[in-house]
């Protein structure tokens, strides 16, 4: 592409949006891995990290997080799977709407969307009242300060975020491919395994990478729909620095939690790149 | 084709209409909530009433809250779009190795822990001796709006073909006129929906601004998670609502000028 601004003076555009960014948010990150390898009397060392990990009660709360992470992620995507697909293969004006469904709630704040559930999982909230009247249960189900009610809020929250990019994906995807492994007599599950879900891979990668991500990362959501009690990775890094003002024990679990983070994003970049590669090698090779 | 009424067809239409009860729900339940006269969080049953829109009116210390979220959300929109235009500028137009990863480098904040960059900004500023908490959240709210700006400026200068300014050059438009005249309106609607998630994205944040404020300062977040587990009253329903509304005003202005699909980018 040709262009009238291009000169070699243009990179230095970037200059100070990259440097505030390198300053505010790369260099302070940097810092607290330091920090996290720094005793209270300024000694370096692992001690932190030995003493993190030997803990049974720390390994068992990074289990937990990264456990109902997977649950969240795991559900997003058998919901939002065919959502996305009946989305593009929906109408415009149906498009559309399920579009504002969506971006609405991803646009309200998740304080507001936590506290609704509150509401809704109460035992004489709405949704025990639509079980009793349907006499699905007897009794109303405990459903708010417990992992059901987390996992269900936290689904509400980030669904979108495995919808939209899956919608990409398969909005790309020609329908007439699966008609066309049907007319040449493969069964439903076979054109979805051999056909539909590997051309929709990219955007599942992203869905997946973006929702475990957030969930790992969830403060919030566990701290309204449960409480002070129940303990994951963000909640024990918040407590270490704001109650106990243990700056190394926090800075540990901050770089253990980034860690997470970090693994997801370029474990996820990875996969996308091979899956291109893939895709464009069966394309040349057609 | 396929016929409209196949039971593939029926099962997608069920699906597509369950969800979007499942999504909407909760806002709607909020905003019924607020209108009730009961102090439990019940649905009205009849008895419509303002009163936790009063309530809200005469809660202690709400006013100044707001007015920090706005302040802090406004600057921090108006920095990152400034900063983060420049940048997809640069990545788009520039010649220079590594513009990927300056661009993943610049959309990173996005996919970190919200906790850890407060936590280690509250170190920063600590060793700084930055202690005045609107300039705190504001160097840590520029942070995170950056991301939206330069991602969506990126994507919608990269499908902006440069030849128009050339072409308005021909047709005699000094540079500065082709760049203002040409360019700016076309990159228009990616400066507004940007801006407005990044507005969006500063009022809502928590996690990194729990570690930036003090007792006296609050922001809005984190002032209603506090009246949660003080006083927990529809009076924290009324606040929601209002905060709903806020962002259906947004959609339907964003809606308007550039369309629902351009939103929903990614």
């Amino acid at each position: 592409m040709s262009s009238t601004l291009s000169t070699p003076r243009v990179a230095w555009l970037a200059l100070p949006g990259a440097g505030y960014l390198a300053l505010a948010f790369a260099l302070p990150l940097a810092v607290l891995l330091a920090t996290s390898f720094q005793d209270a009397d300024g000694r370096f060392g692992v001690q932190g990290y030995a003493a993190f990990f030997s803990d049974v009660y720390n390994a068992q709360v990074v289990w937990n997080t990264l456990k109902i992470a997977a649950v969240v992620t795991l559900i997003c995507l058998v919901i939002g799977y065919p959502v996305a697909f009946a989305m593009a293969r929906a109408s415009l004006p149906v498009q559309g709407l399920m579009f504002l469904t969506l971006i609405l709630p991803l646009s309200v704040g998740v304080i507001v969307k936590s506290f609704a559930w509150t509401i809704l999982l109460r035992s004489n909230g709405l949704v025990n009242q639509l079980l009793l009247g349907a006499g699905l249960v007897d009794e109303p189900v405990k459903l708010l300060f417990n992992e059901r009610g987390l996992i269900v809020a936290a689904v509400h929250v980030f669904l979108p975020f495995m919808v939209l990019p899956i919608f990409t994906v398969a909005r790309q995807i020609d329908s007439r491919l699966a008609e066309a492994a049907a007319t040449l007599g493969a069964h439903p599950l076979h054109t979805l395994a051999r056909v539909t879900w590997p051309l929709s891979l990219p955007g599942v990668v992203t869905g997946c990478a973006f929702v475990f991500s957030m969930a790992v990362s969830m403060y919030v959501i566990p701290a309204l729909l449960i409480g002070d009690r129940y303990q994951t990775l963000p909640a024990l890094m918040a407590r270490a620095y704001l109650f106990m003002r243990d700056r190394q024990a926090g800075s540990t679990l901050a770089v253990v939690l980034l860690a997470i983070a970090v693994l997801i994003v370029v474990g996820s970049t990875w996969l996308t790149r091979r899956l291109q590669a893939r895709t464009q090698n069966a394309g040349d090779a057609t | 084709m396929k016929n409209a009424f196949s039971p593939s067809r029926i099962a997608g239409s069920l699906l597509l209409a369950a969800t979007a009860v499942f999504m909407l729900a909760p806002l709607v339940v909020v905003v019924l909530v607020s209108f009730s006269s009961s102090s439990v969080f019940n649905l009205p049953s009849g008895n419509w009433s303002w009163r936790w829109y009063e309530a809200m009116l005469r809660k202690d210390g709400l006013g100044a809250t707001l007015t920090l979220s706005v302040m802090v959300a406004s600057a921090a929109t108006i920095a990152a779009l400034v900063l983060g235009t420049l940048c997809a500028i640069a990545i788009e137009q520039g010649r220079f190795a590594g513009r990927e990863a300056l661009l993943a480098f610049l959309v990173s904040p996005l996919l970190m822990p919200g906790l850890v960059i407060g936590v280690a900004l509250l170190q920063a500023l600590r060793a700084l001796g930055i202690t005045d908490v609107f300039w705190a959240l504001l160097v840590g709210h520029i942070v995170i709006t950056l991301p939206y700006v330069t991602r969506t400026v990126h994507a919608s200068l990269a499908l902006f073909d440069m030849r128009l300014i050339e072409a308005a050059q021909t047709l005699g438009l000094s540079r500065r006129q082709a760049l203002l005249q040409v360019m700016v309106p076309a990159l228009a609607p990616a400066f507004l929906t940007s801006g407005l998630f990044a507005f969006l994205a500063s009022m809502d944040n928590y996690p990194i601004s729990i570690f930036l404020t003090d007792a006296r300062s609050k922001t809005l977040p984190i002032e209603i998670l506090h009246y949660l587990e003080e006083s927990p009253d529809p009076t924290i329903a009324a606040i929601s609502a209002c905060l709903i509304l806020l962002a259906v005003v947004v959609l339907f202005i964003a809606e308007r000028l550039v369309g629902m699909r351009r939103l929903a980018q990614f």
